[in-house]
């Protein structure tokens, strides 16, 4: 029965298909924390910071959005290293994802901080809020609607990337797949449940993001 | 100390190269209510933000209670004062607007009182019940707990009053409140002004609804491609409009 060994298979190979997952969410959690704390910091750079800055920081999205992941994958890798940064597979990985999801979340709230009509800002300055106070009670909680969906696609965008990072020798989900496949020969059935893994884990992340955006949502 | 609660001298105000407020003098007491009016484009709206700071303005002074707003000037320059300085001056007075901008994450009672907490430093609770007076005050006693969006445009324009009366200002500034309004639903926010303006409220408001004027105002400016082309009591400015300008106006303002 194929089904039988497949899961007989599965079975034996639990240990490292679990380190797998392990490190896969390690490297997601890593780089979406990071990479949005970035990102947040990127975004308010380009909605409110001063002229020089906010070009500085225009270079740096429009740059890092413009290259392929798996550039900045080996870049960060292979490249730092020669520079004198030497940062082994897995820190040299999540450090190129972070950059990465921080361009993208950087643009969303940019986005999302910019649709906020001006009428808002100049409420909160009427009652005697200052810019912090507004942010932090006004904008902010508003803007924070608004980034969720697409914040949540980013997350699961990184979560795929992560498998880029079996490239540079990263033992992640995708490196320990190959490897078992490499010894089993059943490509097909491993293939798939891999993928299986990568949907559910993103489908948790989607639910969830549904989850919180109906939790937040303004009545009307 | 002049005693009186606005002062404004000789206000200039430009936007690049084009000059809007063109030397604009004013000056107003307590408990006075002084209507704007004028045609689209003259420059009350510029002289509303001025007061308090949502423009900066190039020349002359604004005084609030014999405070200078906004710039002070020592040994001959003129400087912006410190942002924070700049908020406190804000909080003298209120602004609601055309637009109502309510913050439509928060309901009715929580517009009220984020400034209430945040500004003034209230107790959640003491600031709870300040609001619901003044939800109260503007007939919105069971709607404290509504969203901006559920609630009608002139709802929502009266809880903006309520936020803005809330932090007790000196002085009201009110931005053409009824014209994003439908026509029904005009009164019931002239009337909640009209209420305030019994109780000693002092207000600047800028204003098409010419027979709000004529009935609530102690004084009437009337604007002029950013200056003042005539001010009066409002019997004598709507009755014998002493400019070719205001005359002109009036013609083609209507009163209901
Ligand atoms: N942000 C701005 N930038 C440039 N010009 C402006 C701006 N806001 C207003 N103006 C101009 O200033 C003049 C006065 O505008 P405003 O004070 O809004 O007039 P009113 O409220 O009397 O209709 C108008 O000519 C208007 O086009
Ligand atoms: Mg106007």
């Amino acid at each position: 029965m194929e089904l039988v060994t497949f899961f007989e298979t599965l079975w034996l190979a639990r240990i490292p298909i679990l380190k797998g997952i392990g490190v896969t969410v390690s490297i997601s959690v890593l780089a979406i924390l990071v990479g949005t704390v970035l990102g947040i910091g990127v975004g308010l750079a380009l909605t409110y910071g001063a002229r020089p800055l906010r070009w500085l920081v225009r270079g740096y999205t429009d740059f890092i959005r413009g290259t392929p992941v798996l550039v900045l994958v080996l870049a960060s890798y292979y490249v730092l290293g020669t520079v004198g940064i030497d940062l082994g597979p897995f820190q040299a990985g999540v450090l190129a994802l972070a950059v990465f999801c921080s361009s993208h979340v950087g643009e969303i709230v940019r986005g999302a901080l910019q649709s906020i009509p001006k009428g808002q800002t100049e409420a909160a300055k009427a009652i005697g809020l200052t810019f912090p106070q507004t942010f932090a009670y006004v904008l902010g909680p508003q803007a924070l609607r608004q980034v969720l969906p697409a914040w949540v696609n980013t997350a699961a965008e990184m979560v795929k990337a992560s498998t880029l990072l079996s490239i540079i020798g990263v033992a992640e989900l995708l490196l320990r797949t190959q490897e078992l496949i490499s010894r089993t020969f059943m490509s097909l059935e491993f293939y798939f449940f891999a993928g299986f893994l990568y949907f559910a884990v993103n489908y948790g992340i989607e639910r969830f993001g549904r989850y919180v955006e109906r939790k937040t949502s303004i009545p009307s | 100390m002049t005693g009186n609660l606005l002062e404004i001298r000789d206000l200039h105000k430009r936007y690049g190269d084009v000059e809007v407020l063109k030397g604009v003098d004013c000056t107003m007491a307590q408990g006075d209510v002084i209507s704007i009016i004028g045609s689209s484009g003259s420059g009350k709206t510029t002289m509303l933000r001025c007061i308090n700071m949502l423009e900066e303005f190039q020349g002359g002074s604004i005084r609030i209670d014999g405070e200078e707003i906004g710039y002070e000037t020592t040994g001959g320059t003129r400087r912006r004062k410190k942002e924070k300085e700049i908020a406190r001056q804000r909080a003298m007075t209120g602004m609601a607007f055309q637009q109502f901008n309510l913050f439509p994450h928060m309901s009715a009672a929580e517009n009220v009182m984020l400034g209430l907490v945040k500004v003034k430093g209230m107790r959640r609770d003491e600031a709870r019940s300040v609001a619901e007076k003044w939800l109260d005050r503007v007939g919105l006693a069971e709607r404290r707990d509504r969203f901006p969006g559920q609630l009608s445009g002139g709802q929502q324009q009266r809880v903006a009053i309520a936020r803005a009366i809330a932090m007790n200002p000196k002085l009201m500034l009110f931005d053409e409140v009824t014209s994003a309004l439908d026509p029904e639903l005009v009164n019931e926010v002239l009337q909640v002004i009209k209420d305030l303006a019994r109780d000693g409220m002092s207000m600047l408001l800028v204003t098409h609804e010419m027979r709000f004027a004529y009935e609530v105002s102690s004084r009437v400016i009337f604007m002029n491609q950013g200056r003042i082309g005539e001010e009066g009591n409002p019997r004598e400015m709507f009755l014998k409009p002493q400019t070719e300008r205001l005359a002109e106006f009036l013609k083609t303002s209507t009163f209901n």
